[in-house]
């Protein structure tokens, strides 16, 4: 199977260890298939689920929500349900009002951007079905439920607004009084109208990113307790620490009386990067009553108002000579914002700005985005956020050209992608990506693929007129990640930094304990965090433990999203290391009558250099320790703290191909091989980033075939429970063929990329680039998503040109 | 309030349980068998699964008053002491859990698709997997874990046979 690769570059294979991934005596942590250390807990039950917590005296919350997309509330009666057994007390917004602000929109894209008041329970008005309009605390969850249904609330109908260039027209209902434009976003780079005026080729076309549900495993629940003076906040988020500040600001409990916790968390994928209506609410309750409160949404519950993600029509144009090469873009969007902007919602489609020219070099490039109001679930960050958006466009149109110039798909992209001898290369959107090999991906990834084979496969059957088509889907993307250089967020308006911060003690005893401001979720920085330190610091794997989650343990953190885990919070990780190993070396030298200079650091030992003589650095943790024998003016301490800010963000890419089997007769679609060579810069742990492609694999293949979040004509949503949208299952998928090449980062030492959004990135357009290749000799250029059986048989019924 | 006897994870409880009370409730909630999860209300992700009298089973899809009398066996008791069960150390050693919520319940099911079927092809254990959603996995290593552990239960079977 495997073949060697040009010097330089190394397709692997997961590494071959030992069983638990444990490296040779002489080799390093960093690149070895560690399993995880977080798996102990995971696998027997032993986990710190937010829901999970039993407090003395905790008391349950259910809510009522909204039926109606878009309603005034006339009049509210919690009377009844205040008088049911087990029923400590009933609010609706109105008992709110004065103190729960609004929730916060962090990114406020223009400076003439619309942010309407967000009340986390609606007061007067609802805009959209699942807002929460009344709440229940009880003495369980069965009775605070029972309770809601003894509330009554009078709602005058108001129309709702559920499609965007409806929305935008004039004299039509309005979401707010402001109306539905939140903003119009452009950026323009080269002569756009030069690039389009006599170009032998313009492809122009109309996708649509249907409105995705995110769906983590875990649902959402919120545990809030207070001492009348201070506060615990325990939830299942991504973000604990920007949570904290938020909710500050929301509630008017000072920053450093509010604590909060990720304990556990079952998965984000974007959809807990948010301050929730709950989180202020249940603050809130347990403020005004006392005792700890807690609440665990359901599942419909959740599908219902967990924001949503995705939902955007793209108009788009390609310009393009006759032999293929790229003159320019334009991009016009239309992105649902949902009813109101929640912490980064106008964000998440300027995210994607800056990737619709993805590895390709072109003269002009033109962006417009508008953010339009509905009666809908609000959107927000969803694995990928606005990059799987620009990705899915770029490829399908690189498609779509092939097609029109009777190219090979690979061919016209190998035509105008920037060559690896081109890095670093400043992009058209004004990115500059700091290094990458497309064609080395590209290589091995036909390779795996057996890509020739299969076309000529596909051509028999074409001749042969089998019902069943082959078609080949190809998708050469690349991303921005790493979230991000704080001077670069700032110029975006953004509300924060992208710094990370990390901490590393040095225990009396030679153990380490770091402390990441990275939030992980379900990704295993316990693990990979162990394997970094273990290498700077020459301690053992098992010797570290990683500290993560509670505000009061680790004060400093950005949290977890934008695959910026490692390529920012890694990187802090290593710099605190160095400072350790800096203090440890001057103790080393003292200890040694030493000049530090002649002391040299290797495998855990500081060695005078040319001697046998040395201390190890568990010797110089206990001499900090015991402080008996320190170097004049220095400090009884190893510990060191170490905040990165990246200069740039990180460029992982890859190649995907995907086979897929069309049924012409029935509109099935199989995927018959999928294969990922991804390249995300250096790797600590190869299982984990396999682990990572394979999910988003999933992910972005669920987009392509299977998932879409559907509203009603009343704005009623449908897909609320898992039978109705439909999260794959084992049955439902492939297999994957994955390996890697390997061009580091130049912008971090550590010279990693990030791989948590790659695979959902690349796969959407590699799979319904297949569909259409399929279809393409019954007049099909286009198959609307996600590509269920009926909408493929659609397809071509009618054809679509 | 009905009286139920049941016994979980080898201990005995006599519990007086309201009629509507849901079985993974009563683990959860009442005998702090936490490391079952719930992730629908609709009985599609299987993260509750649970064996009842040796068979896999959505707890969130059983009454409480349903196990009267009956033997349930949770992820926390699955292991013998600190000695894993193979289908957990196939799970570790596979890398088939990210965040680990799916995990006890897809464990629980793979354990029981293995006593139709103790060497199950690929294609078997996908369709056998199908009630039970994990989102971060994308299935691949959840496959290879219960084709490890399906050869790791059926060495050691032959080992204690002897």
């Amino acid at each position: 199977m495997t073949e060697e690769l040009d010097a330089g570059l190394v397709a692997q294979k997961i590494a071959e260890s030992d069983m638990l991934g444990e490296p040779a005596p002489d080799r390093h942590e960093v690149g070895a298939a560690r399993r995880r250390k977080e798996d102990a807990r995971l696998v027997t039950g032993r986990t710190q689920w937010t829901d999970n917590i039993q407090l003395p005296g905790m008391l349950h919350v259910a809510f009522l929500r909204s039926p109606m997309a878009h309603a005034r509330i006339t009049g509210v009666d919690t009377s009844a349900a205040r008088s049911m057994p087990g029923v400590i007390a009933a609010f609706s917004g109105r008992d709110f009002a004065g103190e729960q602000g609004t929730l916060p929109c962090a990114w406020p894209v223009t400076e003439d951007i619309v942010i309407p008041d967000h009340p986390p329970m609606a007061v007067d008005e609802v805009r959209y079905a699942g807002e929460a309009v009344a709440c229940v605390v009880a003495t369980d969850r069965y009775k605070a439920n029972d309770a809601l249904e003894a509330i009554e609330i009078d709602y005058e109908p108001l129309p709702p607004v559920l499609d965007m260039t409806e929305a935008l027209k004039d004299g039509g209902p309005k979401v707010h009084e402001a109306g539905n434009r939140a903003y119009t976003w452009k950026y323009a780079e080269g002569d756009i109208d030069a690039a389009f005026r006599d170009a032998p080729v313009v492809i122009e076309r109309t996708f649509v990113q249907q409105r995705l549900i995110p769906t983590a495993m875990e649902p959402r629940a919120v545990v809030a307790q207070t001492d009348g003076d201070h506060f615990t906040l325990h939830s299942a988020t991504q973000i604990p620490h920007i949570l904290r500040i938020m909710l500050a600001q929301v509630t008017g409990i000072p920053e450093h009386k509010l604590r909060v916790v990720a304990p556990d968390v079952g998965g984000g994928f974007g959809s807990k990067l948010q301050v929730t209506a709950e989180e202020v609410l249940l603050l809130l309750l347990t403020r005004r009553l006392g005792k700890p409160v807690k609440w665990t949404e359901s599942r419909s519950e959740g599908n219902l108002t967990v924001h949503h993600g995705r939902d955007q029509l793209q108009r788009v144009s390609l310009a393009a000579d006759a032999d293929g090469r790229l003159r320019g873009m334009r991009v016009d969007l239309l992105a649902d914002m949902g009813a109101y902007l929640m912490l980064v919602t106008p964000g998440i489609p300027i995210l994607g700005a800056f990737m619709y020219n993805g590895i390709y070099k072109m003269d002009a490039y033109d962006f417009t985005c508008t953010g339009v109001f509905t009666t809908k679930m609000p959107t927000d960050a969803y694995r990928g956020a606005g990059r799987p958006e620009a990705t899915f466009a770029v490829e399908r149109l690189m498609d779509e050209l092939a097609a029109e110039l009777s190219l090979d798909p690979i061919e016209v992209r190998r035509r105008n992608w920037i060559t690896h001898e081109e890095f670093p290369y400043t992009t058209i959107a004004g990115l500059t990506y700091d290094s990458g090999n497309y064609e080395a991906a590209t290589d091995r990834a036909l390779a795996l693929f057996g890509y020739d084979k299969l076309r000529a496969e596909q051509v028999d059957r074409r001749d042969r007129g089998d019902p069943v088509q082959l078609g080949i889907g190809v998708s050469t993307f690349t991303e921005m990640c790493g979230l991000a250089p704080s001077r670069v967020l700032g110029s975006l308006s953004y509300g924060a930094g992208g710094w990370e911060h990390a901490s590393v003690r040095m225990l009396p005893t030679g153990r380490v304990e770091v402390v990441t401001g990275a939030s992980p979720h379900g990704q295993g920085h316990e693990t990979a965090w162990s394997q970094i330190v273990a290498d700077a610091l020459g301690v053992p794997f098992e010797d570290v433990s990683v500290l993560h989650g509670d505000t009061a343990i680790s004060h400093k953190g950005m949290d977890t999203y934008g695959s910026r885990s490692l390529a920012v919070g890694g990187v802090a990780v290593v710099q605190a290391c160095e400072k350790v190993k800096d203090k440890a070396r001057h103790i080393a030298a003292h200890l040694l009558e030493a000049s530090a200079d002649d002391v040299e650091f290797d495998g855990g030992r500081f060695k005078v250099r040319g001697t046998d003589a040395g201390k190890t650095i568990q010797e110089i943790a206990l001499a900090a320790f015991a402080a008996h024998d320190l170097p004049d003016g220095v400090e009884p301490s190893l510990d060191s703290d170490a905040t990165f800010d990246p200069e740039n963000f990180s460029f992982p890419h890859g190649t995907h191909l995907c086979a897929i089997e069309v049924d012409t007769e029935t509109g099935a679609t199989k995927i018959r091989s999928y294969v990922a060579v991804d390249d995300v810069g250096k790797v600590v742990n190869p299982l984990i980033v396999e682990g990572q492609v394979h999910g988003g694999l999933a992910q972005g293949i669920a987009q392509a075939l299977f998932e879409e979040a559907v509203y009603d004509a009343e704005g009623n949503l449908l897909t609320t429970t898992m039978a109705d949208y439909l999260v794959p299952s084992a049955a439902d998928l492939p297999d994957f063929i994955t390996e890697r090449t390997e061009t580091p980062a130049t912008s971090n030492p550590l010279g990693v990329k990030g791989v948590g959004e790659a695979g959902t990135i690349a796969s959407t357009p590699a799979v319904v680039n297949a569909i259409v290749d399929a279809l393409r000799p019954y007049g099909v250029n286009d198959v609307p998503m996600p590509c269920t059986p009926e909408r493929v048989w659609r397809a071509l019924q009618g054809g679509t040109s | 309030m009905t009286r139920i006897n049941l016994t979980v994870d080898g201990v005995k409880y006599e519990e007086d349980v309201e009629p509507r009370l849901l079985l993974v409730h009563l683990l959860r909630d009442r005998l702090g068998k936490t490391g079952t999860p719930i992730g629908c209300d609709t009985g599609n992700c299987g993260a509750c699964t649970v064996m009842l009298d040796g068979r896999s089973a959505k707890s969130c899809s059983v009454l409480a008053v349903q196990s009267d009398g009956c033997d349930v066996l949770t992820v926390e008791g699955l292991a013998e002491g600190e000695r894993w069960h193979p289908m957990q150390r196939a799970f570790h050693e596979e890398h088939a859990l990210q965040c680990g919520y799916c995990t006890p319940g897809m464990i629980m099911a793979a354990i029981d698709l293995l006593k139709d079927d103790p060497d199950p092809s690929d294609e078997a254990i996908r369709d056998g997997l199908e009630g039970n959603l994990c989102r971060c996995t994308g299935y691949c290593n959840i496959v290879r874990a219960v084709r490890r552990g399906a050869q790791s239960m059926s060495d050691q079977e032959a080992v204690s046979g002897r």
